[in-house]
């Protein structure tokens, strides 16, 4: 890797100071920005580590019920949490134990890997991402393939999940990475169904809003026969073709559906 | 009953210890003073012409020490092949240059262009982002039968075209073969892709260089399966230094799999490059780099032709076979696709009529070369996958057709120029058809099916040659080497004993196994015996571990020893006993003058040796020790039947490996725990050819699968529990402990039985599927099934 300052604020405020020089790069968990340095295909001249910073650990339940999660958590303390047993259940999936134990929450969210969990359950549920300077809402926040609405230097402090009645994340695995191929998040609220997929789509995580309507109407896997979602748009790479995600978007859609039943 | 020692005893493997403790002691722990580290700018183009290469404002850069390019090696010689194929028309193969690094052009994405020698490797890597090349991009050879057409890009413009060769083999048998098809009942054709792979050992490549003004002498220390090799390779053809003054040392290695036979250019490039500079010079593989600079394995495209007559008898097998040789023949490449792969072509089948053609081809893509079974794999996977698709056409039970052809009297040569010496492939087949429970295959089925899952078995044969090889006959095929093998077996004077052996342990185990087999022959305890082997300074002269070798070869030689050992001990037995020499017994380490009870230990003759005081000076030399070379009257050919049972998800493509048999023959076992776990290996290793990996180039020679975000390594949970048996032996007639070889059997026999398997379970499910290309993903399955 290229050389770098490091500075590892205690506050959110001394973050933001040091998140405004130029080139600054903040670091949640590193585990996609660590292998990026090593191979030099980045060179921030400073790295803000966001894990001291005590405002952003933490995991509770908020006043509305919702699950309030620090945005430094690691994926192994979301895992452990209980409140959202659908949420923790897709965080003891991603990677692997040595990934659960660094990889963070924030991270995740202010990365949006196309094929990252995280971005297809806090869509599905309607999360609310608070930042050091305001809340935006999941529906606004992402904005295609490792695109956000975050602004330079904006600091994810915390994501706030309403719990569904019932919810389930259904991962179909890319071989190699064992990202997400195609992975669904259903959530079923009083109000209606939401259906967030990731890891199929050239855009990033989406809304699946014809499976949401059928849901919504009858939450059952037969709601979801016929439905399909166009191929165009979709990724083909080596692990599979346009076609092929297209079709997994039905089944994993319907999977998930059923284990959450 | 388990033995606790010795031949057939499943002694825990000793190494084991330091590799699991962390003092095992790799190259890449070898440190020495004042060593610099070099960096290798390596090509990110797959085809250029290099116009330039500017090192100036990098050779200003802090720490540089030196900055090597192609015209630093002119004086020097290129990288050898170590085997000359002679092709059909009688023509010798068409022989790259290969440069230590490129001169002229680069030839595939990762071939090296200039090294960074610094004193950081940081500022190795920062210099080489400062070197200025002048690349004029062409267009790549990537497609080999685009790279075979009239007029297409050449990867070396000095040769004729991208044939390397064209082989036939047994060429005067061909006009036979044509004509035994034409006349057969019936014939199945099938087309198919042996996927290219990556070694991927758990430690990457490491070479150390070091030179010493005060004598003159070279140490190479690097991730070796045969140092000898290197030393003669690169010694000899590279780099003009003569052996006594070239040491090459290969201490602990984390795998091999084959990639770490060859000799590679950055070895060649430490040894020169820490004369030049006068500082050890380290180089690290990072796992990128291996990716694109170990030699790949497999790569065929084949069509392969079986004829049957009306009765189902095999009477003949054509193939035509496309063999990617990469950018630059690799040390082995050019035996692989030939004699470790036409002269299996027979199989275990009695089929009188075997032809075989392979066309060798350069393409702008790193060179391709031996991989865990080497020939044998890629021989064993088309004639099975033939043989089972024949089976589904005929409508006829697949191991019953081969059963009905199985070779069943030995020894049996084959059209295929191979002698097999002993071999019972209905036992293998019967214990299988046990461990695999086929009889409870068709309850299994019900049982998926009503959880809405396809499920197939698929079953194969398969034979290899191994004990690579009669030095004679090899020579008379093109190999530049012979391939004996060699150990010294050294006692010391209080009876403990060092044995140095040509053969590499690199997870092989030779530390635990070959010490049970002296120990045996002498009755003493295991504990007693090292192993010492890897350095060419402290080891006889041997040509090192693959192809299964090391026991049937290097063991072999250490028997030898280890009896000229006896003979010796038993001379001075006699002596300290007033005995006659022919009267002398040893037993459980005690030698006995036979019908007394006069008997001296073990420890009282091997103290006389070196203490000759009372001793028969006169007629023997004092000491014990002895060396014995080993050449193999032939090769060894291991046999057995593997089953895999598979589901397959209708929904998803995805194939779950739901249990997999293995009944082995590899004549007799020394330690059946550590052949076991070489079965448990390479079974691994072709479940993950069969379903998992790929190395995948685009249509411009990029490296699409190139780190493990798409290449696919098999996990523990991508594999089930194994059934294994090694219990049929029919022991090798030739050697002298009864052994086969066991390390790459796994690897050769199980990628068929997946296929079949998945072919089995789609058929099940009404898809009409006659063939799907490895790696048999979930999508490449899916999408079989909506055709």
């Amino acid at each position: 890797m290229y050389n770098f300052e490091f500075e590892k604020p205690g506050t959110l405020a001394d973050a933001v100071a040091a998140m405004s020089a130029d080139e600054a790069q903040a670091l949640g968990g590193g585990q996609t920005l660590i292998p990026t340095l090593k191979q030099r295909l980045a060179s921030p001249s400073v790295l803000v580590s966001l894990s001291g910073i005590g405002e952003m650990q933490g995991i509770c339940m908020g006043d509305q019920g919702e699950m309030c999660i620090g945005g430094s958590s690691t994926h192994a303390s979301v895992a452990a949490a209980s409140g959202y047993r659908a949420l923790s259940a897709l965080a003891g999936q991603i990677g692997d134990p040595a990934v659960r134990a660094r990889g963070t929450i924030g991270g995740s969210l202010a990365n949006n890997d196309p094929s990252a969990c995280y971005p297809a359950a806090a869509l599905a549920s309607g999360a609310t991402i608070k930042t050091n300077a305001r809340e935006i809402a999941a529906d606004d926040y992402f904005e295609g393939m490792f695109a956000t609405a975050l602004d330079e230097g904006e600091i994810i402090t915390e994501v706030r999940f309403p719990v569904p009645e019932i919810a389930h994340y259904e991962k179909f695995v890319q071989p190699a990475s064992r990202f997400a191929l195609v992975g669904v998040f259903v959530a079923k609220f009083k109000d209606g169904v939401r259906v967030a997929v990731t890891g199929a789509s050239e855009e990033g995580v989406f809304r699946w809003s014809e499976a949401e309507a059928a849901l919504s109407a009858n939450f059952a896997a037969e709601a979801l026969d016929g439905l399909t979602v166009d191929a165009e748009g979709m990724i083909g790479d080596l692990h599979g073709s346009k076609e092929y995600r297209a079709h997994l978007v039905n089944v994993i859609t319907k999977r998930a559906v059923k284990a959450a039943a | 009953m388990p033995k606790d020692g010795g031949i057939g005893a499943s002694s825990k493997r000793r190494e084991d210890i330091r590799f699991l403790t962390g003092t095992g002691k790799y190259t890449d722990d070898i440190n020495i003073r004042g060593q610099a580290y070099v960096h290798f700018l390596r090509s990110d183009v797959a085809h250029a012409k290099i116009n330039g290469i500017d090192t100036s404002a990098a050779a200003a850069m802090p720490g540089v020490v030196q900055i090597f390019t192609g015209a630093d090696f002119e004086a020097v010689g290129g990288i050898p092949c170590g085997w000359e194929i002679t092709d059909r028309h009688g023509k010798a193969m068409q022989e790259p240059k290969h440069p230590v690094l490129a001169h002229g052009k680069v030839r595939h994405v990762g071939d090296p262009i200039a090294a960074v020698v610094a004193e950081s490797l940081e500022q190795a890597r920062d210099a080489a982002e400062a070197i200025e090349l002048d690349l004029e991009e062409l267009p790549a050879v990537v497609n080999m039968k685009a790279a075979l057409v009239e007029g297409a890009t050449k990867v070396h413009d000095d040769l004729d075209n991208n044939l390397c060769y064209d082989w036939g083999f047994v060429e005067e048998n061909k006009g036979a073969v044509d004509a035994a098809i034409k006349g057969a009942a019936h014939v199945t054709t099938l087309e198919l892709v042996n996927n290219r792979l990556v070694a991927n050992p758990m430690e990457p490549r490491v070479a150390v260089g070091e030179y010493d003004r005060a004598d003159g002498q070279h140490t190479l220390h690097t991730t070796s399966q045969n140092p000898h090799v290197i030393r003669l390779l690169m010694g000899a053809f590279v780099l003009g230094i003569p052996e006594h003054k070239l040491r090459v040392v290969a201490p602990d290695v984390g795998g091999g799999f084959g990639t770490k036979i060859f000799h590679y250019a950055e070895e060649a490039f430490c040894t020169f490059a820490a004369k030049a500079v006068n500082r050890p010079v380290k180089w690290t593989s990072s796992r990128s780099e291996a990716f694109m600079s170990d030699a790949h394995g497999r790569d065929h495209v084949t069509k392969i032709e079986l004829a049957l007559d009306k009765d189902n008898n095999f009477v003949a097998v054509r193939t035509e076979t496309l063999a990617n040789m990469g950018a630059y023949l690799s040390t082995f490449a050019s035996s692989v696709p030939t004699w470790l792969h036409g002269t299996l072509m027979a199989g275990n089948y009695k089929t009188p009529n075997v032809y075989v053609n392979v066309k060798a081809v350069f393409t702008n893509t790193v060179p391709v070369d031996a991989y865990r079974g080497a020939g044998r794999p890629e021989a064993t996977y088309q004639l099975e996958r033939v043989i089972d698709m024949a089976a589904r056409e005929l409508g006829v039970d697949p191991i019953a057709l081969r059963r009905q052809n199985y070779i069943t009297e030995f020894p049996y040569a084959t059209p295929v120029a191979v002698e097999y010496d002993t071999g019972d492939y209905n036992a293998t087949m019967d214990k299988l058809e046990e461990i695999a429970d086929i009889k409870g295959f068709a309850a299994r089925r019900k049982e998926s099916e009503a959880r809405g899952m396809m499920r197939g078995l698929g079953i194969n044969n398969y034979i290899e040659a191994c004990g690579i090889a009669p030095s004679n006959l090899v020579g008379q095929l093109g190999a530049r080497a012979g391939l004996y093998d060699a150990a010294t077996v050294r006692v010391n004077a209080t009876g403990s004993i060092s044995v140095m052996v040509g053969a590499h342990s690199h997870g092989q185990g030779h530390e635990t196994a070959f010490p049970q087999v002296v120990a045996e022959m002498l009755g003493i305890d295991e504990s007693m015996i090292d192993i010492v082997h890897g350095d060419t300074s402290k080891i006889p002269f041997g040509m090192g571990t693959y192809g299964s070798r090391s026991l049937a070869v290097c063991g072999s030689a250490m028997v030898r020893a280890t009896e000229k050992i006896i003979n010796k001990a038993k001379k001075i037995a006699a002596h300290l006993m007033e005995a006659s020499e022919a009267d002398i017994e040893l037993k459980d380490g005690n030698f006995s003058v036979a019908g007394t009870d006069k008997s001296v230990a073990w420890g009282d003759v091997t103290l006389a040796a070196y203490v000759p005081h009372n001793y028969p000076l006169e007629d023997i030399e004092p000491g014990l020790e002895e060396t014995a070379f080993y050449d193999p009257a032939n090769f060894t050919y291991p046999a057995g039947a593997y089953a895999c049972e598979v589901e397959v998800d209708p929904d998803t493509g995805k194939v779950t490996i739901a249990r997999f048999a293995a009944a082995d023959d590899f004549g007799n076992v020394i330690n059946p725990m550590i052949v076991s776990g070489q079965v448990h290996g390479g079974i691994a290793q072709g479940i993950g050819q069969a379903l998992l990996e790929s190395c995948v180039y685009d249509e411009d020679g990029q490296l699409l699968s190139a780190s493990y975000m798409d290449y696919t390594m098999p996990r523990a949970d991508d594999l089930p529990f194994y059934s294994v048996d090694h219990s049929c032996q029919t022991p090798c007639t030739h050697n002298p402990l009864g052994v086969k070889g066991c390390g790459e059997a796994g690897a050769i026999g199980s990628p068929p039985s997946v296929i079949n398997a998945v072919i089995d379970a789609l058929n099940s499910g009404g898809h009409d599927v006659k063939h799907i290309d490895m790696p048999a993903t979930p999508a490449k399955v899916w999408a079989a099934m909506q055709s």
